[in-house]
């Protein structure tokens, strides 16, 4: 059972590194675009609130592994064309987006509204408001929950070996496919996404215990 | 490009996407009913139960929830076999799988629904006279099923979308429904796209009726 780890092992570290590429990707990319979207359906006009909130709602409605293989297969159909690779980052940060989305909107909505009449008062501008009183506030509002769906990315990571991008998931299988011992590998395996996700599982308690003082 | 949708391929195997979506609404619904017992039975020991239970019952929670479901869907279907002497055929397998899955967030949703109930009901059961157990049947459940509906329900719309990982071990679903319109017709476009409609339609009937099924629970209603 050692063997197969130790045989293992090289193979899965290059995985690991399509899996962190991917994740990092998907985080990084989806918190732009959730951020600003997420401003959007709090502060935006209606219609633009509107699409906000049909994206969000639709893109939570679907499974994430029909919504890679709708991309991969369905955006190359109407003229998108992108390898497999960019088809699952492109679909798992359409996916994180909509998550974003929703914890900007909960973190903003849990701001109490005399704080920003409060900031109205003193005759700050919107864009004063914001800055200095609502954002801070929501951030830590904000913050823990999102790295605990950082986890939710790195897990979804795994379903990207569907369309043979060789990230972790895939690289075990393809040793599998070699060896023909599965146990050992799925379990080395569950044991490398475990430790990943769970410091980023404790980060966000620990943080959410020491943000716990904001009441809303 | 020069696409051109034709679902005609897709209402002539239709049957192969309604059957795979009644199938996925039952994995869903067992794989709940099996994790809320899961759940609630590893709740009311982790509330009640020692420092060592307390541990167990944690390990289980965060291995399983730290993992990905795709990885333990093919641990239990081609991992598990080579180490115990156990024949299953794939559905059970999944089955099984989502619903120690499931029991490890629903531990967690029943927990902390327990210890939100207020501590008057309790101490008012105990005045009244009731033993331990009627005090867990008659009092602490009731108020705790009502305080985590609303958790229960997102976990059974969630579980619903996540049985679409089924279709990686050949479980005849809604995406497997789709995959095999692909590769018998190649209209995927068509194919996923009203597997989509279809996922999104059930979601959405689902949320609504289990909102009303919460507003009618709802606590504080006369509690």
């Amino acid at each position: 059972m050692l063997d197969a780890m130790i045989y293992a092992l090289p193979f899965l570290l290059e995985g690991l590194w399509i899996t962190v590429v991917v994740s990092i990707l998907t985080v990084s990319i989806s918190l732009v675009a959730g951020l600003a979207l997420g401003c959007a359906l709090v502060y935006g006009p209606l219609p633009l609130r509107l699409l906000v909130r049909i994206f969000s709602d639709t893109i939570r409605g679907i499974p994430i592994l029909v919504l890679i293989f709708f991309v991969y297969y369905g955006f190359p159909a109407i003229g998108i064309d992108f390898d497999s690779f960019w088809a699952a980052v492109t679909a798992l940060t359409l996916f994180k987006t909509a998550q974003v989305i929703e914890y900007v909107r909960g973190a903003v909505a849990s701001i109490p509204r005399g704080q920003s009449e409060a900031a109205m008062a003193i005759g700050l501008t919107f864009s004063e408001r914001l800055v200095s009183v609502i954002f801070p506030q929501a951030l830590r509002r904000f913050l823990p929950p999102w790295i605990n769906g950082v986890t939710d990315a790195v897990k979804g990571s795994a379903l990207v070996s569907l369309l043979g991008v060789t990230d972790l998931m895939y690289a075990i299988n393809q040793v599998i496919g070699r060896t023909y011992e599965a146990m050992p590998l799925y379990v080395l395996g569950a044991v490398i996404y475990f430790v990943i996700n769970f410091s980023l599982s404790t980060l966000s308690r620990r943080l959410e215990r020491r943000f716990s003082f904001v009441q809303a | 490009m020069g696409y051109s949708l034709n679902f005609s391929v897709v209402w002539r195997n239709f049957d192969k996407l309604w059957g795979g979506l009644v199938l996925s609404l039952e994995l869903a619904v067992v794989s709940l009913a099996i994790g809320v017992v899961i759940g609630l039975v590893l709740a009311v020991v982790h509330v009640s139960g020692g420092r060592f239970t307390r541990m167990a019952i944690a390990v289980y929670v965060e291995a399983f929830r730290n993992t990905p479901l795709i990885l333990l869907v093919y641990l239990v279907f081609y991992g598990l076999p080579q180490v115990v002497d156990l024949r299953y055929d794939a559905t059970t397998s999944f089955v099984a799988t989502l619903s120690v899955y499931a029991g490890a967030y629903l531990v967690e949703v029943f927990r902390s629904g327990l210890e939100a109930i207020p501590r008057g009901q309790i101490d008012a059961g105990r005045a009244i006279g009731l033993t331990p157990a009627q005090r867990l049947f008659h009092v602490r459940l009731p108020a705790m099923i009502r305080i985590t509906l609303p958790a229960l329900s997102n976990t059974f719309i969630s579980l619903f979308k996540d049985t679409s990982v089924a279709s990686v071990i050949a479980v005849p679903e809604l995406t497997w429904g789709a995959q095999w319109i692909n590769l018998n017709t190649f209209r995927i476009v068509e194919a996923y796209l009203m597997a989509t409609a279809m996922y999104l339609a059930t979601g959405y009937v689902m949320l609504f009726s289990l909102r009303l099924v919460e507003r009618r629970f709802r606590v504080g209603r006369n509690a």
